[in-house]
């Protein structure tokens, strides 16, 4: 359920590492059946750069918004902008169209505190 | 927490559960939204048994109703029902209800599941100016499935002894060998019914229903059926410190009804006009408004949010909130604070959505 070539991190959100430097970010199949239908995912106007764990926005369910948390850091290269319009996206594909955010990383080496697969199943067995 | 008799059925479903007022509720059971396009385009059906059922019985059955309620409930032919409020000394709102005359001697009422201990107080203390009635709460007894949409009568008319061309919107049929009663009521905008059953029949009538292809909808979706068609809910659009007329409900209010609490203080704020009022907004951009957040007008807070989210039929983002009168007309521009971002919005007349009507 969970590609083997991304990396997780505790607040479900995902990193698939492109090439060298690039990679894109988005949220966890868990997270979005948690959250249910996504009605709107927000990026602040003048987002350019993510820090680590730190809040880069907000995605909202019918009842509920949630901060979105950087898996690492980096420079933002695109946003998803399909999303705007399409917020469902993340619902039906959150490995593929929910996509967020493709960012320059500024240092490989954060990659190393986030979880594989087999331990991001292990934390999600725990929370469900 | 407590749990309805068709609590097995939703854990059957695997649906996501919620605490709603002490209850153990059906949030959704796959996709809010999908359920929510199931009752505008078919129909939903939804457990509200944890709804307030109360029976007043008695030769002043209908003199103690009325003197609790915001409507004349002596003028409310048998069989049909009227919505209503109960409310303090000062005219807040206590409580918005269904009153259902039944017989002469007979009124059944539905309050909100968060109020049922107020109602049954508030009901408790006029009962000795009213000694031939007796209040009997049968919530916990039997279970209540509120079935809505464009098909959800005739849906209904096929499984259940009810006859929609002699039971008009907001009537009641009683059918008492089965101890049913199905009343043309909702809160979703759609036509419907909302089906009273003792518990053990609950399950029986829920997987009759669904067989029918009546889709199970939860709390979420029955949240955004009732903001589109600008219902109000109580906790959230009213409570004791607003009233009627400021919550947009006064034509509930029979200010010719023989006395009822919050009478005096009401005819008062009929008399002046409120100072503030429930208007409903539409976003002008992205972004969606919730209870609680402040509204703007020329950068000063005037108001706040009391409801607020996506509306799915109508593809926006919506919500209502109480404003200074001179502020809750059509057109007029205003921003809500959506956690430090003001984002623009219009007041807009509601509801924002309509039963689309044969006729036009």
């Amino acid at each position: 359920m969970n590609p083997d070539d991304l990396k997780y991190s505790k607040e479900h959100e995902w990193v698939k590492v492109e090439s060298d430097d690039e990679a894109l970010v988005g949220i966890t199949h868990f997270a979005q059946e948690q959250l249910g239908d996504i009605v709107f995912v927000y990026f602040p106007d003048d987002l350019a750069n993510l820090e680590q764990f730190k809040s880069f926005g907000e995605i909202e369910s019918p009842k509920a918004v949630s901060e979105l948390f950087a898996p690492i850091s980096g420079e933002v290269l695109e946003i998803n902008t399909e999303l705007q319009d399409r917020p469902e996206l993340v619902n039906e594909e959150p490995y593929g169209g929910g996509w967020m955010l493709r960012v320059r990383l500024s240092d490989a080496s954060e990659l190393d505190h986030l979880m594989t697969s087999d331990q991001y199943e292990a934390l999600i067995a725990e929370e469900a | 927490m407590k749990t309805t008799p068709l609590h097995p059925a939703h854990l059957a479903l695997d649906a996501q559960m919620i605490e709603f007022a002490g209850w153990d509720m059906p949030a959704r059971y796959g996709s809010a939204i999908q359920e929510h396009h199931a009752v505008r385009s078919h129909a939903g059906m939804f457990d509200v048994s944890h709804m307030g059922r109360l029976f007043l019985d008695g030769s002043d059955a209908l003199s103690l109703a009325d003197s609790v309620v915001t409507a004349d409930v002596t003028a409310i032919p048998s069989g049909h029902a009227r919505y209503c409020m109960a409310c303090n000394e000062s005219g807040g709102i206590l409580d918005d209800l269904i009153v259902y005359r039944l017989s002469d001697q007979r009124i059944f009422i539905v309050c909100n599941a968060s109020n049922r201990e107020v109602i049954v107080n508030t009901i408790r203390d006029k009962a000795p100016e009213f000694p031939d009635a007796d209040l009997f709460d049968r919530t916990e007894e039997t279970a209540m499935i509120a079935v809505q949409g464009p098909t959800a009568v005739p849906i209904v008319q096929s499984l259940l002894p009810f006859n929609p061309e002699s039971a008009p919107l907001f009537s009641i049929t009683v059918h008492p060998a089965s101890d049913t009663f199905i009343a043309r009521t909702g809160y979703t905008g759609e036509d419907g019914v909302e089906i009273i059953v003792n518990a053990d029949a609950a399950i029986p009538t829920w997987d009759r229903l669904a067989d029918a292809g009546v889709a199970p909808c939860g709390l979420v979706a029955r949240d955004s059926l009732r903001l589109e068609a600008s219902l109000r809910l109580y906790g959230n659009d009213m409570n004791t410190t607003v009233n009627p007329f400021e919550a947009g409900l006064g034509r509930f209010v029979d200010l010719t009804a023989g006395p009822f609490t919050g009478k005096d203080a009401l005819l008062n704020v009929k008399d002046q006009g409120p100072e503030r009022r429930l208007a409903g907004f539409v976003m002008d951009a992205r972004g969606i408004p919730r209870h609680g957040q402040a509204i703007l007008h020329e950068g000063r807070v005037v108001g706040e949010v009391t409801s607020g989210g996506r509306a799915p039929t109508l593809n926006l983002d919506i919500g209502m909130g109480l404003l200074p009168v001179a502020l809750a007309r059509k057109d007029t521009k205003i921003d809500i604070d959506i956690r430090g971002r003001h984002v623009p919005a219009t007041v807009t007349p509601t509801p924002f959505y309509r039963l689309p009507r044969p006729d036009s």
